[in-house]
């Protein structure tokens, strides 16, 4: 981007916003008492980088009275969902921690062992286990273990360049989120996901004269609405509807767009391949798809058309349990409306075979010629990026040691595509020592036990049982920090911190905002400036060149050190539009050699993949049954009857986080399993009532829903379920492993290049308890309710 | 004197709590009390396979109507940050034509009622 780009984003004002507002007001600004800052926030509390716009309003003592959301954001326009509505109460949180804690290691799962330090005492013993770690063991016993959504968890600096170690680890059995889709993207087209265009970038948003309203979009195992996935403002779904978007839907379980779609299509969990191939076939046969794009663009459309005619709409009908009709259905009418667009969602990781589903949902976009249409499917540039991902790579750790790289050997297309560890094998590792101990720690902005990793007691006993020494970076106390924690590091929220935030990771970027302090809370540094403090304490030399923890932030999210611009030149603006181009394949806009086409070895989409072909993947795709569902273990119906998927969002929470503030977890106080009323009335189970649900890998408590959003063969589970308000000690550990559906998902079920899991489509069973475990809200109120 | 509601358009209404929580917020309303509550009905599906599913939010006899904001010229604070952007203010007279304009909405005219 320019610095003349670094503009505010014109606004369009919603119909319902009053003539009294605050249209075209600078970045801080006086109202009343109230000192005004505008800021897009971008953790923490966790959220995808949506920035949705906010004011926050500060009194003269400083202190953060009022919350509310800023007309003046191009997309977001003042509306807000209920965890930034509810950001004083997370800030003045009475659970949040403001001071430096140590514990010696022998008492571990002591709640109350905790004893506050000061940060050159948290740091002095950090330095102290850290060289005398990397001395005995080798820095690449080192794991940074990351979550999702946070800044921290994107940081490859924290690993990198302040602990020098190739094991970087999204704690997720297959890094079955997101990235799989970013992978496959990149592998078949030469950029990484194509996100749906919703007139984001452009400034008279959907009525701008470049935009071309979307007929007909399909939501594939996505429910925006709740997730804001990956940066997307779901709620722009409802703007496009009422604007006359038509949708498809495709997921095992209704939601509200479902019961607005036009056609929905209820499939068995984890078949969506077969569905994708089906719709493929239909398309090529019938004529649908675009010839022009085809002939120029595509390659290897021929060997696609004959794989995909090995899975006709027929067959696909009974595997995935739906009426034929309504395959046929969907694929004409995705074919036939012009601009169409797929949104393909987290589901489509969370499968064994979800790499080949990627492929198909590729390959659909491309042959309608719907990539980097206007209103179809926008693709990421040549220009994409920030170069955040390789960060301090180069630099520390030197070629030897990124070999050491858990999973280097077994599964390169991971570990070199994404630079982390393959988090099942770090599992292993940490386990049986094999291929070396793993014996430091740290979390970056990730609370496994209660939500990233699957069967997390297994990853209890093995991280308690390895780490020598590990460090807990966080706002609130959790269950993985208590259970293995020596040294807890407290960060700033979002209102009191500075820093930037683009959409969607990066890639298909539609606004560039910008977080700016509005509160101080005792000098708590963000993730950001934690790591320059913390790395410059044990690598001086490597964080030299930069005078503060300000610049770092240029270097890595500006990119100041390439031509980018400095924060204080760019940011006032709060949010800016980021520039975009239609039909960037024919302007020589997708290759960094700046020839036309795609940045494939053929300059193709590759229908027909080189890519998976060289890393031994079928270059096709194919459809594989679940591993574990009643089809591939039908001796297991008995046992098991029931299908089980898990993890879809709601409003109140991000994953794990928010839980101890009381406004939104009112809006849902237990973990929900939805049962369909039929399987619940043969099961004996009211709506209400506590049951157990249970697989081969595990078993949690859980209150039924009683609901048709879940057809009869199949349950959902809630995920990312502790209990703030419980006991933190061990055993209890806030009852992390109660009502943790995590525990009946495996983990080492990935497929081929070590990507995806099941956590969508595996096999239970479910039985009334006796026992209620209702969450007593004036309990939270009382703990909680009270700011300090 | 003139009457004042809340238009709400419940085909687009997403049920995503929004308003519940802003309510609260401006409130300062404890757990257990609410200034409004989006009702739910659905999914339940009809005889052509389709699914119904409305929320429907309804204000409470706690609902003022965010006088004190309104009174400045600013809108409700769940008009504000209703993430469907499916609410209006506005006097009774108004919001009724467009209820003409357009199916599938909802007028409530709150008002605290003390019995
Ligand atoms: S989606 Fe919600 S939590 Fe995320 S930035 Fe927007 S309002 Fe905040
Ligand atoms: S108008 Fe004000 S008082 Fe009434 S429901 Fe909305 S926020 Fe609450
Ligand atoms: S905020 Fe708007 S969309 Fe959300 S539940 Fe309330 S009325 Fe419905």
């Amino acid at each position: 981007m320019e610095l003349s780009d670094y503009k505010p984003a014109p606004v369009v004002k919603l119909d319902s916003l009053s003539d009294v507002n605050d249209i075209g007001k600078p970045w801080r600004y006086e109202d009343g008492d109230y000192t005004v800052t505008r800021t897009c926030p971008w953790s923490p509390p966790g959220c995808h980088p949506v920035g949705c716009g906010l004011k926050l309003y500060v009194n003269e003592d400083g202190r953060l009275e009022h919350v509310e959301g800023d007309e003046n954001h191009p997309v977001t326009q003042g509306r807000l969902c209920p965890r930034c509505i509810t950001l004083k109460d997370y800030v003045y949180s009475p659970a949040r921690i403001l001071t430096p804690m140590k514990r010696d290691r022998s008492e571990r799962g002591n709640a109350d062992a905790w004893e506050e330090c000061s940060w050159d005492e948290a740091f002095a013993i950090i330095k102290e286990n850290y060289e005398r770690i990397v001395a005995e063991y080798g820095p690449e016993t080192i794991i940074g273990m990351s979550g999702t959504g946070r800044e921290g968890g994107t940081m490859s600096l924290y690993p990198t360049m302040v602990f020098g170690t190739p094991n970087y680890c999204y704690m997720q059995s297959g890094y079955a989120c997101y990235t799989p889709r970013l992978a496959a993207a990149a592998y078949i087209t030469g950029s990484t996901y194509s996100e749906w265009d919703y007139a984001g970038a452009l400034p008279d948003r959907w009525d701008d004269e470049r935009y071309t309203l979307t007929e007909v979009l399909v939501m594939w195992g996505k429910a925006p609405l709740e997730s804001n996935p990956d940066g997307f403002f779901g709620h722009a779904v409802v703007d496009a509807m009422r604007r006359g978007t038509r949708l498809i839907q495709i997921d095992p379980r209704v939601n509200w767009l479902s019961a607005r779609a036009d056609i929905f299509i209820q499939l068995r969990a984890g078949t969506d391949t077969a569905l994708a191939m089906a719709m493929l076939d239909i398309i090529i046969k019938e004529d649908l798809y675009d010839h022009e794009f085809v002939e120029y663009w595509c390659y290897g459309f021929e060997q696609l058309a004959e794989r995909v005619a090995t899975m006709p709409a027929e067959k696909a009908a009974e595997i995935c349990q739906v009426p034929v009709e309504k395959i046929y259905a969907a694929a004409r009418m995705y074919a036939k409306a012009k601009p169409a667009a797929i949104m393909w969602g987290l589901a489509v990781d969370q499968k064994t075979d979800g790499m080949q589903n990627s492929q198909c949902i590729i390959a659909l976009q491309a042959i309608t010629g719907n990539f980097d249409r206007p209103g179809g499917q926008l693709v990421p540039g040549a220009d994409a990026g920030h170069n955040e991902l390789g960060f301090g790579y180069k630099e520390c750790i030197p070629d030897e040691l990124f070999q050491k790289m858990i999973g280097m050997d077994q599964y390169p297309a991971y570990c070199n595509m994404i630079l982390n560890s393959q988090c099942d094998l770090m599992l292993e590792a940490l386990e049986t020592e094999k291929p070396y101990p793993i014996r430091m720690g740290f979390y970056m902005a990730s609370n496994p036990l209660s939500n990233t990793s699957m069967e997390p007691k297994r990853w209890h006993d093995a991280l308690c049982k390895s780490l020598e020494f590990c460090i807990g970076i966080d706002l609130f106390m959790n269950a993985s920090i208590q259970a293995t924690c020596d040294i807890f590091l407290p960060i700033a929220t979002t209102a009191e911190r500075e820093g930037t935030v683009f959409t969607h990771y990066a890639p298909c970027t539609v606004t560039a905002g910008f977080m700016h302090k509005a509160v101080d809370c005792g000098g708590l540094p963000s993730d950001m400036e934690l790591a320059y403090r913390l790395g410059k304490y044990l690598h001086p030399e490597r964080f030299s060149k930069w005078a503060n923890e300000h610049e770092l932030v240029e270097a890595f999210r500006l990119g100041v050190e390439n031509g980018g611009k400095t924060f204080d030149e760019v940011s006032k603006c709060v949010v800016a539009q980021v520039p975009i181009e239609y039909y960037k394949y024919e302007k020589g806009l997708l290759r960094q050699d700046g020839q036309v086409g795609f940045a494939t070895p053929t300059g193709r989409v590759e229908l027909w993949s080189t890519a998976y072909n060289q890393f031994g993947e079928d270059p096709l795709p194919y459809y594989i049954e679940p591993e574990f569902s009643p089809v591939s273990k039908p001796e297991l119906v008995d046992e098991y009857p029931l299908i089980l998927t898990t993890g879809a969002r709601v409003t109140a929470f991000f994953h794990s986080e928010n839980r101890q503030i009381p406004y939104t977890r009112e809006l849902n106080p237990d973990p929900l399993l939805e049962i369909n009323p039929k399987t619940a009335q043969e099961k004996g189970i009211a709506d209400g009532q506590w049951v157990r649900v249970w697989n081969m890998f595990g078993e949690a408590l859980m209150k039924a829903k009683v609901t048709d959003a879940v057809d009869e063969k199949t349950v959902h589970g809630q995920h990312g379920w502790w209990f703030p308000e419980q006991d933190g000690s061990e055993p209890n550990l806030y009852g992390t492993f109660r009502s943790q559906i995590n525990n009946l998902c495996p983990n080492g079920h990935m497929g081929k290049l070590g990507f995806g899991a099941p956590n969508k489509c595996l096999i239970c069973n479910v039985e009334p308890v006796s026992e209620s475990y209702d969450t007593d809200m004036n309990l939270i109120w009382e703990k909680f309710g009270k700011l300090v | 004197m003139t009457a004042y509601g809340l238009l709400i358009d419940y085909e687009f209404c997403t049920g995503c709590q929004s308003c519940e929580v802003a309510c609260k917020e401006i409130h300062n309303i404890p757990v257990g009390q609410w200034g409004i509550r989006v009702l739910d009905d659905g999914p339940w599906e009809c005889s052509d396979g389709k699914f119904n599913w409305n929320k429907i939010p309804t204000p409470t006899r706690l609902c003022d109507l965010c006088v004190e904001r309104t009174d400045k010229g600013q809108q409700p604070f769940c008009v504000h940050h209703c993430l469907a952007g499916v609410m209006q203010w506005g006097t009774v007279e108004d919001l009724a034509k467009e209820l003409e304009e357009k199916p599938n909405q909802v007028l409530f005219v709150p008002k605290p009622y003390q019995y």
